[in-house]
């Protein structure tokens, strides 16, 4: 099966390792160099991840994510075209119970003025980030299988080596929405606040204006982590369940070689299953947050104090 | 765990989901929904107020039953009021009529016998003096004798 055997800590390394395009310190694009080989088979490396340094895109969140989100806008554009009011399908139906749920999300965190923008970004949020939580219960190593396809990681050939299905496990996607509800909050605070009433909301309070160091040092950070937390909470929880599928998944490692590695395997069916279960609340849960804390900040973006 | 550009692709990414959903997902399902929720609390509505106009149409049917029942037993009562009226009407024109017959009846019947008596008197008188000319044998001075005659009649 295997050219050479994977150790652990290689395959736990390979599941944790994006599949990176970008520029190297050459000026030349290209996939990245792992271990001596690109990761694409085929194509020539001239550098590894962390020398791409920032001009580097991880295409299998890329891909994943701007699938997963394609999936779920034409999806619902088919729902919302052929909505009747009259005689809903059983579709339409449970999109209208997605709808129904997160319209009531809005109207119980989100009291200020009618904002347009609120429904479809929260709608947007829950969905997409329901999707590509649930990318993390797809058996770990089937769609690097395919990518690489229908070949073991390290075996020798393939095609693409290295692909992480779960968007939300690396940093930059749910740092990268939040990054969007940051600058959301932003433009909702000083154009509901004035730029003036914003930064008094960061430099008066809560002490009066005769403190103002004091309330920076209070009142900025605590600005900004909640901000910072939001897509940090989404990638520690995913990162963390896709961490202890992986380790699950060394249980399988020697199922065809001993007595031992069968009973190995089937403690990590076990395992692997109520871990799933587990994870089905964690998935949605995660998804749910998301949406909430997002209305949340803004709605807080919009009040005046 | 890198920042990489990557970032902003789902920075991008992330805003166009949300401007689709706006512009094309978002409304026509609200519409969908609201006009539902509209056409459902619509007809509650309906058919509350059915309900509401049935019970009124319930109790005005009994009021106007009740009502036509009074107006007929009224009616029942006026007409033997006027029957018996009637019937005491006729009785006492019947009676008076009868009355008036026995008077007129009487006052005939006197007049005839007041009449006859008269006829008998003046007969009478006339028998007088025929008698008492043929006993005297002569003829009695009717003028002389008038008086007494008159007074004669006048006693029977």
């Amino acid at each position: 099966m295997a050219s050479k055997e994977l150790n652990s800590t290689d395959y736990i390394e390979h599941h944790l390792t994006n599949l990176t395009y970008g520029k190297c310190p050459d000026g030349t694009w290209s996939f990245a160099e792992v271990h001596g080989k690109s990761q694409v088979a085929g194509t020539e490396a001239s550098c590894n991840i962390s020398e791409m340094g920032f001009w580097a895109f991880q295409v299998d969140t890329l891909f994943m994510s701007f699938l997963l989100g394609m999936g779920m806008i034409f999806f619902m554009r088919r729902v919302a075209k052929n909505a009747s009011s009259s005689k809903p399908g059983r579709i339409q139906n449970a999109v209208e119970y997605l709808v129904t749920l997160v319209r009531d999300q809005v109207q119980d965190n989100f009291t200020a003025d009618k904002n347009p923008l609120m429904g479809p970004l929260a709608l947007t949020i829950f969905v997409w980030v329901f999707l590509m939580n649930l990318m993390d219960l797809i058996p770990i190593d089937l769609v690097p299988w395919i990518a690489n396809g229908f070949a073991a990681p390290n075996a020798e050939g393939g095609a693409i080596h290295y692909f992480k299905v779960l968007p939300v496990a690396d940093i930059n996607a749910p740092m990268g929405m939040a990054l969007g509800v940051l600058i959301l909050i932003h433009y909702y605070s000083i154009k509901n606040k004035g730029l003036g009433g914003f930064l008094a909301e960061l430099t008066f309070q809560p002490y009066g204006k005769w403190m103002a160091p004091i309330n920076v040092i209070f009142e900025i950070p605590g600005f900004y982590a909640k901000q910072l937390a939001l897509g940090l909470r989404l990638y520690g929880n995913l990162f963390a369940g896709e961490m202890i599928f992986i380790l699950i998944a060394l249980f399988f490692g020697g199922f065809f070689s001993s007595i031992t590695g069968v009973l190995a395997g089937v403690a990590g069916l076990a395992l692997n299953f109520i871990w799933a279960v587990f994870h089905i609340l964690v998935v949605i849960l995660q998804a749910f947050l998301f949406m909430v804390l997002t209305l949340v900040y803004l709605q807080q973006a919009h009040e005046h104090h | 765990m890198n920042f990489n550009a990557t970032l902003f692709g789902q920075l991008l990414a992330f805003v166009f989901f949300v401007w689709f959903t706006m512009q094309y997902v978002w409304p026509y399902i609200l519409e969908a929904l609201e006009e539902r929720e509209k056409e459902i609390s619509d007809g509650l509505e309906a058919a509350s107020r059915g309900k509401r106009e049935l019970d009124e149409a319930h109790q005005k049917k009994a009021e106007i039953l009740e009502e036509a029942k009074k107006e007929a037993a009224d009616l029942v009562n006026q007409a033997n009021a006027r029957a018996n009226q009637l019937v005491e009407d006729a009785k006492s024109t019947a009676h008076e009529e009868a009355e008036r017959i026995k008077v007129s009846a009487q006052s005939d019947l006197d007049q005839a016998a007041k009449r006859t008596k008269e006829e008998l008197r003046s007969e009478v008188a006339a028998l007088a003096v025929a008698g008492a000319e043929k006993i005297l044998g002569s003829e009695i001075d009717k003028d002389k004798n008038s008086q007494i005659i008159d007074q004669i009649a006048q006693e029977l």
